[in-house]
């Protein structure tokens, strides 16, 4: 609660501002986030997933966004699975 | 055995022909044999900003097409011993220099010259990837703002897949009065942004401008903080430590008695 104090206290300067989003779009530049790179990333967590459950592979969704961290760090990037299971088969049991 | 450095940043206007001046003429203060080769080629400018736009004959690509030898088309500084420049040509293309002869012009003049400094064009297009093929080291330029700290982000990573490991890092047009006040990304946030290390910082200053128009470099008079920033840029480059200069920024109580007194701080 103090800290949440703290940080509305601080004025939201321009260069805050100006940092926060630089660091996100060089994350995108930098990972050269191309529709390759996901779909690279995607093939391998359908694989790591199929392992376990059966799962509907042409709606999977996955994304680069920012999230607010829970640190107290301000907006972070994320990456975002929306991953619709059809079956959980029963190895895990 | 020269040493040749590029000057380079992604987005234009940001000070690299400016850069390429003054840090040659610095070196030539210093008693280097050295020379500044124009590398934007098409749009020259480099020989204006030196004061040497009434002397070219020949130019770069002349010389790597064989119409003429090297040393013919080296303009010599008359007012710094041991300083030449090797003029664009103004009315070809990016394309008239191929990689390969830049890489052998550049080894040619190393037999010759202590640095060998390039003032690359802007953008990341083929212009810039001849003009840094024969690069041991490169100065990437930046201002304080989101658009040209995100180019220079890009050339980092298209120098270090091509081998020039290390960039280092120059923020230009710095204004302490706007960093104070939170309106302007402090040196800390560029490196802690960028992540290379530092060769220095230069203050936004209208004698850069003066000096400019008479087409003699901050460097040599000394007396403006842009002109310090460069001497002390220049003593980084050939490896001397050198502290930052106080851009006025955190104007402290000291730090006023001191330039009340005619210290320099650092
Ligand atoms: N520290 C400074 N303070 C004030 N003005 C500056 C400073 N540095 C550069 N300038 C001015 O900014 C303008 C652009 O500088 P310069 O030509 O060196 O940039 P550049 O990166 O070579 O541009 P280009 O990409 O077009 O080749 C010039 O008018 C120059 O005088
Ligand atoms: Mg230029």
């Amino acid at each position: 609660m103090l800290e949440l104090f703290s940080r509305l206290g601080r004025r939201r300067t321009s260069k805050d501002v100006a940092k926060e989003r630089l660091k996100l779009v060089l994350i995108h530049d930098r990972a050269n986030v191309s529709p390759q790179f996901l779909e690279m990333v995607k093939g391998e967590i359908i694989k790591v997933i199929q392992n376990y459950m059966e799962i509907d592979e042409e709606s999977l969704d996955i994304q680069l966004t920012k999230t607010v961290s829970e640190e107290g760090e301000g907006v972070v990037p994320a990456l975002i699975a929306n991953i619709p299971i059809k079956n959980v088969k029963s190895v895990g049991k | 055995m020269g040493e040749v450095i590029v000057i380079t940043s992604g987005k234009g206007g940001v000070g690299k022909t400016t850069t390429t001046a003054n840090l040659g003429t610095g070196l030539a203060l210093l008693d280097k044999k050295v020379v500044l080769i124009d590398a934007d080629i098409g749009l020259r400018n480099l020989d204006l900003v030196m004061g040497l736009e009434n002397r070219i004959v020949y130019d770069l690509v002349n010389v790597v097409e064989g119409a003429c030898r090297i040393k013919q088309a080296l303009i010599k500084d008359k007012r710094f011993e041991g300083l030449y420049l090797l003029p664009a040509a103004q009315t070809r293309d990016k394309n008239a220099v191929s990689p390969e002869q830049m890489v052998k012009l550049c080894d040619d003049l190393k037999d010759e010259f202590d640095y060998i400094i390039v003032d690359c064009p802007a953008g990341i297009e083929q212009g810039f990837k001849n003009a840094i093929a024969g690069a041991d080291r490169a100065i990437v330029i930046t201002t304080p703002e989101v658009s040209a700290v995100r180019d220079a982000d890009r050339v980092i990573g298209i120098l270090e897949a091509n081998e020039i490991k290390k960039p280092m890092l120059l923020i230009n047009r710095v204004r302490p009065d706007m960093v104070k006040k939170g309106d302007m990304m402090s040196i800390e946030d560029i490196i802690d942004i960028l992540a290379i290390d530092l060769i220095g910082v230069v203050p936004d200053d209208e004698n850069i401008i003066i000096s400019t128009n008479r087409g003699e470099p901050a460097v040599a008079e000394g007396k403006s903080l842009a002109g310090q920033a460069y001497q002390n840029i220049t003593k980084r480059l050939m490896g001397e430590e050198v502290p930052l200069i106080d851009l006025a920024g955190n104007d402290g109580f000291l730090s006023k008695m001191k330039k009340l007194f005619g210290f320099k701080s650092a």
